[in-house]
């Protein structure tokens, strides 16, 4: 236990650290994930077929491709690929990007793959009457999405997203790859450190079971809160 | 682009694709059995095997994959008594070591699916069975086994197709599987999106064969209930 004491001496504080990081990268991975499902959901809607082959080659790439592969993308691509942007505006030194930016991204558009496809079923599966009726009615566009359309669609999509959540907490361990250091990280160093990789790797099992536990609790509440009246 | 790279790597990409099957197939193999093993005492009315098989897929379910292979590789390596053990001569094996991940992991969501699928069955074909005086291990093998495979077939082919890209992680603890090759690869010549193309060309060729593998599967043994 001395291992985990805050300070100096244990590697409490840093584990501590390291858990609030992997909750930051998850959420802003979430966050960006929604960008790239509001960006691509009505696309796998659309009725063009171009449009609609982008959105289906986005789900269909990001979900059959090995996430630590896309990581490993983003890791060594997303500072060429900055740079090749700054070049252009004749900016030529090394640019490093932030492995918290790279991490997230490449954790966002995984989770927005998974995201997109679950706002694709909530929206596919709201009653047709339901549109016709506020249009019908003569709803403008903000009431007619955001006052209609949106609350069923969230009441449908949120136990779906609650997985995407999981999934999406998960992966945020694979950033370790990239020197991020949250809880992975932290517990390989501390491993290296100490010799005592077994204690380690396990207390950081624990503490994702804790923050899955945790996040299940706070989602199911939201689920009750979004099922009213049903 | 650079289409030579692409061209030359293609071949060890491939080779390496050889060892990520060989991954899938042996941890899918040992987690059909795990994921059996466990549904079955899900199902048990015992509250302490219940809750043991439902603590077990709990903890595999909400751990990454991650940790497991590293409390697998470098932490079980740590117990002087298992070295002395017959069991050190797995265990020292990166490969081994991978393949125990994966199989346990699976194995954790096969007995979900297998559990759901089980307890979907509708109670009267059970009850035609013991009617029938068949006995209830026949029941179990010759009744509830069938149809609960097919039942789980499209869960399970979502699962095959995780554990594809799980396997991926095998490259963390030194395997030199696809992704393993890849970045090896992307490490050398710094050059992420062409090999990132083949690579991932190959993964989306195996999810796709996967996928219609299993949906032939589903249309050739599907029935209506």
């Amino acid at each position: 236990m001395e291992l985990l004491y805050f300070g100096d001496k244990g590697w409490g504080d840093e584990l501590f650290f390291a858990t609030l990081m992997t909750i930051a990268v998850s959420i802003t991975a979430m966050i960006i994930g929604f960008i790239f499902a509001a960006l691509f959901t009505p696309l796998k809607l659309s009725n063009n077929k171009f449009l609609n082959s982008i959105g289906n080659a986005y789900t269909t790439v990001i979900r059959g491709v090995p996430e630590l592969l896309v990581i490993y993308l983003f890791f060594f691509g997303g500072s060429g690929a900055i740079m090749f942007v700054a070049s252009i505006f004749g900016y030529n030194d090394y640019i490093e990007i932030n492995a918290f930016l790279t991490g997230s991204f490449s954790i966002g558009i995984i989770s927005g793959a998974y995201s997109t496809e679950v706002f694709r079923g909530a929206l596919q599966s709201i009653d047709k009457g339901q549109f016709e009726a506020a249009k019908v009615l003569g709803f403008d566009k903000y009431i007619y999405f955001f006052k209609i359309i949106l609350p069923q669609m969230l009441r449908l999509a949120i136990p779906n997203l609650s997985n995407v959540w999981q999934i999406t907490l998960k992966d945020t361990s694979l950033i370790s790859v990239t020197g991020l250091v949250e809880i992975m990280r932290q517990s390989y160093i501390a491993a290296g450190s100490t010799r005592d990789p077994l204690f380690f790797y396990s207390f950081a099992a624990i503490l994702y079971l804790m923050l899955t536990f945790l996040s299940m609790q706070l989602l199911n509440r939201l689920e009750t809160k979004y099922s009213k009246g049903y | 682009m650079d289409i030579e790279l692409m061209i030359s790597s293609f071949p060890k990409l491939l080779n390496a694709t050889l060892i990520t099957l060989k991954l899938l197939s042996v941890s899918l193999f040992l987690g059909l059995f795990i994921g059996l093993g466990f549904a079955i005492l899900r199902m048990n009315n015992n509250k302490l095997i219940n809750k043991f098989a439902y603590g077990y897929s709990y903890i595999f379910r909400g751990t990454p994959l991650l940790v497991q292979i590293f409390i697998i590789y470098f932490g079980l390596g740590q117990i002087e008594y298992l070295r002395t053990t017959f069991l050190w001569v797995v265990l020292k094996e990166p490969y081994w070591c991978a393949i125990i991940a994966f199989s346990l992991n699976t194995g954790a969501y096969t007995s979900e699916i297998l559990r759901s699928a089980f307890q979907t069955i509708k109670p009267g074909y059970l009850e035609a069975g013991r009617s029938l005086g068949i006995p209830s291990k026949i029941i179990f093998t010759k009744i509830q086994i069938p149809i609960a495979i097919k039942q789980s077939l499209p869960a399970y082919g979502n699962e095959i197709i995780l554990m594809l890209k799980g396997t991926s992680l095998a490259s963390t603890v030194t395997l030199m599987d696809l992704t393993g090759v890849a970045k090896y690869i992307i490490s050398t010549t710094f050059k992420p999106v062409e090999v990132f193309i083949v690579a991932g060309g190959i993964y989306l060729f195996m999810t796709f064969i996967i996928h219609n593998v299993i949906k032939y599967l589903e249309k050739k043994y599907g029935f209506q209930t």
